[in-house]
């Protein structure tokens, strides 16, 4: 009976330290929405986050978004030129681009450049006892170290994606037109006859800003939630990381959903 | 300095406070006054929950039972504001520092008051040069942490604490790990800053002689109750067997070399029963 | 302290942000066309059948873009599609008997309204309404009447031949 059971009880036990947790994180979220109004008193703060968590990713955004859009150029033609409609490349790759990959890539990205070393940086804070002596002088730490990470975080991340897609249509570009052939008036017309403005661009823009606060989110939330050893931190990296790329997919599902499901 | 005639009561009087964690009691009922003015000193061996008790007296854990008040004000009761508001009065020195690291030394020291006040620039540097005069470090105030050694680490950290002017230092094992020169200078820091600057200290290691060697008053705990108490002197004058073990270092005792067991030679023939 | 160089590199890094979304907006998006596309004047068409014609497909003449299509309603009275159309302020001198189509661009491509001018003197206006028009080509139906025409003269290519073996 008990060996029947036994199943059973580590199923409902380990859902309840899932659900104490998502619980510990929507009460962390709250805390550090409440420490906005400080961040726009003192801009700097979040200027000094924006660079570390935005400035020095964007050599990785633009690398990484030249091949994939290199690649989509080259994927798109094969494919297009069988149906003879190798014009209709423009289309095809900043249509991947701007609604998928800029902000599907740029996310997982971003959640491994820049998610990783947040959640990192907030854990050792955490084992050094920086978080706790800020208590201690009378700061919140949550306001004063997590919320200027958090929304440099949200504002980057769409920043962060607009240029990604645009580095990736202009390598797509460069394959197709300069390498390829494509005719140039062909690849820029049937896109920007293609590429709607409302359902695109901004959807795009929406979904980057949604896996910006996602990521960020899951980063800040598993240092500052971090065992405070070595170990424990190590763990929280790597979970941030999992965490933040299942999160982005499974999101990117859902708004794929709601926002080009219905036409 | 600018004390009330209320001077004889104590800073921080707990009564009764009990607090366990996973189940374990860490603290059972236990009563403790540290008064205005002096360096008491709270010892007991590792895994006492020394740090523990700091925590609760500065607020950032909570009792199960009983009542810690600082300055006359129950600390758990008090709503978060009230809390920061009395937390600015209070130091604390963590053991490993907690100066952050992304700031330098000046920068660590001015960071309490960059977040609590508006004072101009030129008068933030004369306190900041002030109080690391006063550990001895000025030169060293463009230095990270990460280039300063363990000692000279909590050297900046004390200067840190005492930036605001607050009425009490909690220190938490200030001198682990210390060689014994910086293990001196810390001993003399606390000594000349609580007489210097008029505050109560609390001081919570197991370093017995630097502690008994500063302190006005120690407490000894052990298995989450008061054990001893005392001046140094009555302390060490003790003829509790606990207490004199603690105090001189004796590897066996009433605290035994050996964590419990079961019978040493059936353990060892436990396998073969099997 | 590098507190400067920092903001500076944020300020880049927001600036090179917001011109990637602003290329995106203009070069790479419709929006650019939208903008002149509101100043334009609105004609309406009524069809029997639009077939996909969707609002903002294009509305061409003679093979150039002079417009897009603001909406497709359904009126309920006469069971007909009306097409609204939006077209570009510049070309303000439709014939009043000008005569719209729906075509699809290549063999599977998307459908859009082509216009044919007629002779009249007088110009389509804000508001004016296109009399003649073609109803979208679906392809089921095409297929449809192909396939029965066929079955038509099979039968009777049979018959006669059948009528040859017994002569």
């Amino acid at each position: 009976m008990n060996s029947v059971l036994k199943p059973f009880q580590i199923l409902g036990e380990s859902a309840l330290v899932s659900l104490r947790k998502l619980g510990r994180a929507n009460l962390f979220m709250l805390h550090v929405a409440t420490g906005f109004p400080g961040i726009l008193a003192r801009p700097r703060l979040l200027a000094a986050q924006m660079y570390s968590v935005g400035v020095l990713s964007v050599l990785l955004i633009l690398i990484s978004g030249l091949f994939v859009g290199m690649v989509l150029g080259l994927q798109g033609y094969y494919v297009l030129t069988d149906f003879g409609a190798e014009e209709s490349l423009g289309v095809m790759v900043a249509a991947s681009l701007v609604r998928e990959l800029g902000p599907v890539v740029t996310a997982l990205l971003f959640a491994g450049r820049a998610g990783s070393a947040l959640t990192a940086e907030i854990g050792l804070m955490k084992a050094t006892e920086q978080l706790s002596g800020m208590e201690m002088m009378a700061v919140d730490p949550v306001k004063r170290i997590i919320a200027p990470r958090f929304f440099a975080g949200l504002v980057s991340m769409p920043l962060l994606a607009a240029v990604f897609s645009l580095v990736g249509v202009l390598g797509g570009y460069f394959v197709g037109v300069g390498l390829l052939g494509v005719d140039e008036g062909a690849f820029r017309s049937q896109m920007q006859a293609k590429i709607d403005f409302d359902e695109d661009i901004v959807n795009g823009v929406i979904k980057s800003l949604v896996f910006g606060a996602i990521v960020t989110w899951i980063a800040v939330f598993e240092g500052y939630d971090s065992v405070p050893t070595s170990e424990g931190v190590s763990r929280a990296t790597t979970r941030s990381v999992v965490y933040a790329a299942f999160a982005v997919l499974g999101w990117d599902f859902v708004l794929t959903a709601l926002m080009f499901g219905k036409d | 300095m600018t004390f009330q005639p209320s001077d004889t009561t104590a800073l921080v009087s707990i009564r009764g406070l009990s607090f366990s964690r996973n189940g374990r009691m860490i603290f059972d009922k236990i009563d403790l006054d540290i008064p205005r003015g002096k360096i008491t000193a709270i010892m007991g061996p590792s895994g006492t929950g020394k740090t523990t008790l700091l925590k609760l007296i500065g607020g950032q854990l909570r009792p199960d039972s009983g009542s810690v008040r600082v300055d006359g004000t129950d600390v758990h009761r008090l709503g978060l504001d009230d809390l920061y508001a009395l937390r600015k009065r209070m130091g604390m020195l963590f053991q490993s520092g907690a100066l952050l690291t992304d700031l330098s030394v000046y920068e660590n020291v001015a960071f309490p008051l960059r977040e609590h006040t508006r004072l101009p620039e030129s008068m933030i540097r004369s306190l900041v040069l002030m109080k690391l005069e006063a550990v001895g470090l000025r030169g060293a105030r463009d230095l990270m942490p990460a280039q300063l050694s363990g000692g000279m680490a909590r050297r900046v950290a004390l200067a840190r604490a005492i930036v605001l002017d607050p009425m009490m230092i909690m220190y938490d094992e200030p001198f682990t790990g210390q060689d014994p020169i910086s293990m001196g200078v810390l001993v003399q820091l606390i000594h000349d800053l609580n007489h210097g600057l008029g505050l109560t200290s609390v001081v919570v290691s197991h370093d017995v002689h630097e502690t008994a060697s500063i302190a006005d008053y120690v407490y000894l705990i052990s298995g989450g109750k008061v054990v001893g108490q005392g001046t140094p002197d009555e302390v060490a004058r003790s003829d509790s067997p606990w207490i004199r073990q603690f105090m001189e270092g004796l590897p066996d005792g009433p605290v035994h070399f050996h964590y419990p067991s079961k019978d040493y030679a059936s353990d060892l023939l436990g396998f073969a029963a099997h | 302290m590098h507190s400067k160089t920092i903001e500076i590199w944020v300020g880049l890094f927001v600036a090179l942000g917001l011109a990637a979304m602003f290329l995106l907006a203009m070069k790479v998006s419709n929006l650019s066309e939208f903008e002149t596309g509101g100043e334009g004047y609105k004609i309406i068409a009524r069809f029997q059948n639009v077939g996909s014609l969707r609002s903002r497909a294009a509305v061409s003449m003679g093979g150039v873009r002079i417009g897009r299509v603001s909406s497709v309603s359904f009126d309920k009275s006469t069971y007909e599609a009306v097409v609204e159309m939006r077209i570009d302020g510049k070309y303000d001198t439709l014939p009043s008997d000008t005569s719209a189509s729906i075509l699809t661009a290549g063999l599977l491509g998307e459908q859009y309204v082509g216009l044919t001018p007629g002779g009249s003197e007088d110009y389509l206006g804000e508001g004016g309404q296109i009399e003649l028009t073609q109803s979208a080509l679906v392809l089921e139906e095409v297929i449809s009447r192909f396939l029965f025409n066929k079955a038509e003269g099979d039968g009777k290519s049979e018959g006669k031949s059948d009528g040859a073996k017994g002569k």
